[in-house]
Parts: structure tokens; sequence; C-alpha cells
């Protein structure tokens, strides 16, 4: 029943966020695409002049393109692993009935609350610190050398701090997915002699599997921004092992000024997010079809 | 019929989950109690769990450091700041796509989602350089508009499923029992869309508060929230655990509390409605 008339007035109502919106993603991105075809420091003003493809050239040969590259890769794959596979158990966990249940929940996903500067120096002060951090102390308690976890296992250590942050999130959305689970198809299997673990894998699992995906999908988007935690604990080092391909294009462009250099990241950061966003929207896009 | 729960097995599974939310809970319990610690006993070894002299020495040392109120100030600007434009802008856009809805409609949606995809670092280098030439670095100004960018998406989708929910007939009975515009809008449409319009701008204040990437990049001195305040505490010359953890405490209490409230709608708004 859309008349003309409130079909001109929805479209004046949708403008302004529209437009707005679309000034913000066309214009820096068109910015930095032009920036990346430019000789352009700022500690070298009045330099600038147009290299093509250079700079993507240097950035992409840059022996710490791909250790940046394979930092992310294993920041994204570890976090997700850890998330996912604990996000399923604690589901599970969750959703049986016991005492206190509620009070459970609310202290399981506390941690997606707690902004990350917080966890990042909490974690690294008073968890993983080498004498005084309540590891170290529980290592000696049992006898065994405490690890110097930012020195001996730096990347490591980001990935459980930044898996503890996500935790949270992998466990609401499976546990919202699984309570919606029908009960009598499980009695129906339990009747029929299914035991616990063939139940999880033919009926839980694949009843999950749509929530697993997008846990997935919308934590690499994510994670392949993590930055703050990176920033607040190791800068990046020792040497380059916890530079992840944000926190390279960040210490490139507000470090060491390369502007040009650092929008030839840019602009591969945001190819290879694409390639993730691309099966996102169409997951997401079926969905608003139903 | 329900399954029958025998008092084992509910046993069983009680001490297993409070076991797993206390064991994940615990950083921040950590955090809570060495706020309450006098330097000395914050680095104690074995560490104190809670018999010491509690103090509220660090909270009282924050406070007092001059600049520890206006970084408050600032995260509370930013965060309902940037909510509240966000929401003036986007609840004309949602209710004219649930109700009104064209064949464009779901593209507009998926675009708006997929800006959402951008990593920030893609657009780092301009951004700074258009708030350095506009005078924008460090201002509350600035931030409020990157954040309100940057939520806008997640707004809009949040909201538009909620007004999805409410049913174009009863905006039609009113119509026919002679109420006019105004009346519609409140008496029938604001009663009904009040709560989702409430957990979306509980869960976009969240996220603004934390938001990390934009505050520690385009602010110093001035603008800080307290994401950048607390990320001034990692320099090592000034370690200390207990301020550290004070600050920290207020930091995420009011937005931890908040958090608990909308747990909920917390699922729709991360997942664009994609998980319900």
């Amino acid at each position: 029943m859309a008349t003309l008339q409130t079909r001109a007035t929805a479209r004046l109502m949708m403008s302004p966020a529209v437009i707005l919106l679309f000034l913000w993603m066309i214009v820096p991105l068109v910015m930095t695409l032009y920036f990346s075809f430019l000789r352009y420091n700022l500690l070298m003003p009045g330099t600038e002049e147009f290299i093509g493809f250079l700079n993507y050239q240097y950035f992409l040969t840059d022996p710490a393109f791909f250790t940046a590259l394979g930092n992310t890769l294993m920041l994204v794959g570890g976090t997700l692993l850890i998330t996912v596979i604990g996000g399923i158990l604690l589901a599970i966990v969750l959703d049986q009935p016991f005492w206190g249940q509620g009070i459970v929940r609310l202290l399981v996903i506390a941690p997606f609350f707690v902004m990350p500067t917080v966890s990042a120096l909490v974690w690294k002060n008073m968890l993983m610190h080498p004498v005084n951090g309540l590891f170290a102390w529980i290592a000696r308690s049992f006898g065994f050398q405490p690890i110097d976890w930012f020195a001996q296992l730096p990347l490591f250590s980001i990935i459980l701090i930044v898996a503890w942050q996500w935790l949270p999130f992998a466990t609401l959305i499976l546990l919202t997915a699984l309570q919606s689970l029908d009960g009598e198809q499980i009695e129906a299997a339990e009747m029929d002699g299914a035991g616990a673990l063939s139940r999880f894998y033919y009926l839980v699992l694949p009843h999950m599997s749509r929530a697993i995906t997008v846990v997935i999908l919308i934590q690499t988007i994510f994670l392949l921004s993590v930055f703050a935690e990176i920033l607040v604990t190791t800068n990046g080092g020792p040497g380059l092992q916890t530079t992840n391909i944000t926190y390279l294009i960040y210490a490139q462009a507000l470090l060491q000024f390369d502007v040009g250099g650092a929008s030839a990241g840019g602009i591969v950061a945001v190819i290879l997010a694409n390639i993730v966003a691309f099966f996102l929207i169409r997951l997401i896009g079926k969905n608003l079809e139903r | 019929m329900a399954r029958s729960v025998t008092t084992q097995r509910k046993l069983t599974f009680t001490i297993l989950g409070w076991a797993i939310g206390l064991l994940i809970f615990f950083p921040i319990l950590w955090t809570f109690l060495t706020s309450f610690k006098t330097e000395g006993t914050a680095v104690a070894t074995p560490p104190q769990f809670l018999f010491f002299d509690w103090t509220l020495e660090n909270y009282h040392e924050v406070q007092n450091r001059s600049d520890y109120m206006k970084h408050v100030t600032n995260s509370v600007v930013i965060s309902v700041g940037s909510t509240l434009i966000g929401l003036a802008l986007a609840i004309p856009a949602a209710w004219a796509m649930a109700f009104s809805p064209t064949k464009r409609t779901k593209d507009v949606l998926m675009w708006m989602l997929s800006t959402k995809m951008m990593p920030p670092v893609g657009v780092l280098v301009p951004l700074y350089l258009i708030f350095r030439d506009w005078g924008l670095l460090d201002t509350r100004l600035g931030l409020v508009a990157v954040l309100t960018m940057i939520n806008l998406p997640i707004i809009v989708w949040m909201l538009y499923t909620y007004f999805k929910e409410i049913p174009g007939e009863i905006l039609e009975a009113a119509r026919m029992d002679g109420a006019s515009l105004m009346k519609e809008i409140v008496y029938v449409l604001t009663p009904m869309a009040v709560p989702g319009i409430a957990s979306t701008m509980l869960l976009n204040i969240i996220l603004a508060w934390n938001e990390a990437f934009w505050t520690l990049n385009l602010t110093a001195a001035n603008a800080a929230p307290l994401t950048a305040f607390i990320a001034s505490y990692s320099s090592p010359e000034g370690l200390f655990w207990a301020k550290l953890s004070a600050a920290s405490t207020m930091a995420i209490a009011p937005i931890l509390i908040m958090g608990w409230f909308s747990q909920k709608q917390l699922v729709r708004g991360l997942t664009f409605g994609a998980v319900k």
C-alpha cells in the first residue's frame, strides 16, 4: 500500500543515515587508494610524487609483511580454535539445569564487557608477570619454573588474552542456538538408544552449525583488527613476533610517517577483510529472506 | 514431557558450572580484590586473597589525579553522544525500512552492514590527516563523529529487527479508530518501540565505551577516554598494580552492569539479527 507520497517520505527519512555512511565509507577509502600510489612521507613534505605500484611492491615483498600475515593468521586461527571449541562445551554445560545457572551465565559473559586495554594490562601484569604474577606463583607452588609469558610465548600470550575476551561472545551465541533445539527430538533419540556422543554429533552439532559459522565469520572480522591488546602489552615485539597486519600498518603510518606505504598496506588489509566479509554478507543476506 | 533431572546430575553440573564460571570470571574478581590492597600487598608472594587490610586508598589516589574525572567525562560524552546522534540518524531510517520497504531495502541494509566490515586500519591514514588538518585530533567532537559512523550500521540493523516485529495492523487499526498521526506516534508506536530502542542504546553505549582503536589513535591528553587513560598504565616505570586495579574497576564496573542487563539483546545486536 505504499503510496507515492509515503515512499517519498521513507526516502527522506533514510537519506541522512545513508548519505553520511556513504561519505564515511567512500571518502577515506578513495583517499587511501590515492595515497597508496604516491611517495608521501610526512617527514619529507613537498616530495610527493606518483610512483605507481611501487608502494605495493615494497609492502608485499617486505619480510615484515609475511611475518605479520603469519602472526595475523595464528592470532585469528588460535583464538577461533579456543573460543569455538570452548564455546560449544560451555554452551552445553550452561544449557543443563543446575543451581545458580543465571549467576554463572553472568560470570561467563562478563569478560566481553571489559575494555581491551584493561584486560590486556590485567593479564600481562597481575596474571602473567614472571615474578609476581599469579601464574608464576601457581607454577612455583607445584615446583615448576614459571614461564616468562611475554618473552617466551609472546603471540600465544596475546592469543590467550584475546580468546578470554571473545569466549563469552561465542558461548552466548552458541547457547542461544542450543536453547532453540527441540527437546523432544533429543528425547526420541535417547529412547532409540543413541548415546550422548552420537546425540551430540548427529543432532546437536548440525543444529548449531549455522550459529558456529556466524561466530567464526563475525569473530574473524574483529580479530583481523586486534590492536589495543598488542599496543599495551608488547608493542608488536619482541622483534616482530606479535606484529599483526593492523599493527604493522599502524607503525608504518603513525611511527614512521610513511603515508604512501601505510596506505598500500591499508588497501591490502581491506582486501583481506573483504574476502571474509563476502561470505558473512551472503550468510546474513540469506537469513534476511526468511 | 520435561526430562526428569536427577539430583545427582544436577549437583554434578552445579559444581562443574560454578567452577568454570568462577575460573572465567577470576581475572575480573582478582582486579577487584587487588584494587583494595596496598601496592605492597598487591605484589606479595604468596598472593593475598581475602585476608589483607582492605583499603580505599587507591580509589582516593586515582580520583585525586587531577585528570581522572576528565577521562571519565570524556568516556561518558563520547559513548553517550555518539549513541544519541546515531539513534537520531537511525530511528527514521530503520523505521522507513521496516514499514515501507521497497525492493532495494534489503540491498541498503546489506550495504550498511558491509561498511562495518571495513578494517579500521584501512582508513587510518586519511582519517588521521583529515583530523590533523581540520583540528579534530584529540577532540571529543572528532571522536563522537567517528564512533557515530562506526556504530551506525549496528544501530540501524538492531532497530530494524525490532521495528519489524511491530505488527503493521495495529497501526492501521489505530488509524481506523480515528487516531491522528500525532496520537498514533505517542500512544501506539512509542510504547511498542521503546524497549527495542532502549536495548539498542544500551548495547551501543557499551561498544562505544570499550572502543579502543580510534580512541587510542586519535586522542592524546585532552580527549582521551578511559580506554586511553588505562593504556597509560602500560609504561614499565609506572607499574602500580593496586592503582591500575582501582582505575580498571571503576572503568569497567558501570559497563559490566549495563552489559548484564542487556545480555539478551547482545546476541541479536552483534550477529545483525542472524541469531536470535
